[in-house]
């Protein structure tokens, strides 16, 4: 299972111009700063946005191709999206939410009770804690055995002692479903801690691949390596490149 | 008291509310969530008979309903009788005359709803039309409601147009409002008042109605 991507896009304030794949069991973060296209990037994939010229595919199967004027809609893609926030039905309580469009009925109460939310099932969203909402969102994304699951930075609204755990909830899920993940967000720690690859992105551009599992040692090469690059960035770019660095050494 | 016209104005008030609910859901979807071209001119000559003098209104539909007319014309051919000085003559106009009015509560409770709920109805795999019954319907719901009371009871108060278009056929299209100006035209204040009597607490009861239905519900944290 693989996706391929190849996409551009006019934005208001710059060009959004990326390729990349990625395979099953794997996690893909998209990281930069607000405004660096990572939102844009997952609609498109979930055919919520159109392209200006590109190509999806997802294990051969065209999803978008502009030159063929191939658009599959977000209904036949199969996937599972979580949002920012506040898009779980506010009519329908938690479990028939997770129920909404699931493969399997039968899946929803191990779900729930898989992540903790059991005990709400009976609960309207807007009568559950933010993060109690995401978990159900969550749920509700892979009820429907997606083909690819798509997080839009989806702990960003919540405390941190909430966001630690349910990073740690989805970086167990991502091992357990044997589908594409990818994983947007603005925080580097968090890409890293959950990505298998992790792509910085500033300006509409990816900027490189990090290789978690390689990277984690030899940062200060991969800053130096980096810095010869820069030239290629305007000063806004390189700004928010050397934050995203600074905030890399930082860690631990 | 003859109840007769009060009998009718509620009948006519309930097929008018029915159907227009039905018709205006989705106009409603077509003016909050569709884009094409002339869309304000089309919006705008949906609203035109909330600001029409009835009367112009009414002379409008006298025109299009008359046997020699359009409509007029169509409904005899296909029923039979005539749709002027009818009840079904009067629906019809109630519908036109009311319906900006279950259009704008309905248009202000789909607007309320995030778009982000229907994108991610779409990525859980449902078509718009399934969107629109399992999402959008549910989660407006109290705007309808408001449109359905509105629609109540702006029917109820009708007058300039009924009379255009329906005269004052008792049993048929002698509905309340125009029996009490009946009433007073003969000088018969008693039944005028009783009537205004039951009318003026039916619409105040409905408004109190609306007033809590379209308080804004807060998605709460």
């Amino acid at each position: 299972m693989e996706l391929n991507i190849s996409i551009r896009k006019k934005l208001p304030h710059f060009d959004l111009d990326v390729s990349f794949s990625c395979r099953k069991s794997r996690l893909l973060a998209l990281v930069g700063p607000s405004g660096a296209g990572k939102t844009t990037i997952i609609r498109i994939v979930a055919g919520l946005d159109r392209p200006d010229e590109g190509r999806i595919t997802y294990n051969g199967e065209v999803w978008v191709d502009t030159d063929k004027n191939i658009f599959l809609p977000p209904q036949e893609r199969h996937l599972g999206y979580v949002f920012q926030e506040y898009t779980l039905f506010p009519h329908l309580t938690v479990a028939r939410n997770v129920a909404f469009s699931a493969d399997n009925n039968e899946d929803v109460p191990s779900l729930l009770q898989r992540f903790n939310i059991w005990h709400l099932k009976d609960r309207k969203p807007d009568k559950i804690s933010g993060g109690e909402r995401q978990r159900c969102a969550i749920c509700q994304a892979i009820a429907r055995r997606p083909r690819l699951l798509l997080l839009d930075e989806p702990f960003s609204a919540l405390d941190a002692v909430t966001r630690q755990n349910l990073r740690q909830e989805v970086r167990k899920l991502k091992r357990e479903l044997s589908i594409p993940v990818i994983h947007v967000t603005h925080d580097i720690s968090e890409a890293l801690y959950l990505g298998d690859d992790v792509l910085p992105m500033v300006g509409g551009r990816i900027v490189r691949k990090w290789m978690v599992q390689f990277m984690l040692k030899g940062r200060s090469q991969e800053r130096e390596r980096f810095t010869k690059k820069m030239d290629g960035y305007g000063s806004r770019d390189r700004r928010d490149l050397s934050v995203l660095y600074d905030s890399l050494e930082v860690m631990q | 008291m003859d109840l007769a016209p009060l009998y009718l104005s509620l009948k006519l008030a309930f097929v008018t509310t029915v159907v227009l609910v039905i018709v205006a859901a989705p106009l409603t979807y077509l003016l909050v969530y569709i884009r094409f071209a002339g869309k304000s001119l089309f919006e705008a000559l949906l609203t035109l008979p909330m600001v029409l003098p009835p009367t112009v209104l009414g002379f409008y539909l006298l025109l299009v309903m008359t046997p020699q007319g359009n409509i007029g014309r169509f409904w005899k051919a296909v029923t039979g009788v005539p749709l002027i000085f009818t009840f079904s003559g009067i629906v019809l106009a109630s519908l036109v005359y009311s319906l900006p009015f279950a259009i704008q509560p309905m248009k202000a409770a789909f607007e309320k709803i995030d778009r982000r709920l229907l994108e991610s109805a779409y990525v859980l795999g449902l078509s718009p039309l399934s969107t629109f019954f399992r999402v959008i319907i549910p989660n407006a719901v109290n705007g309808l409601a408001a449109s359905a009371i509105l629609v109540f009871i702006h029917t109820l108060g009708e007058f300039g147009v009924i009379l255009m278009v329906g005269g004052s056929i008792p049993g048929e299209t002698k509905v309340a409002s125009i029996a009490i100006y009946e009433a007073v035209e003969a000088l018969r204040y008693r039944d005028a008042a009783m009537m205004c009597l039951v009318l003026v607490p039916i619409s105040y009861l409905f408004l109190l109605l609306i007033d809590r239905l379209t308080r804004r519900r807060i998605y709460g944290t």
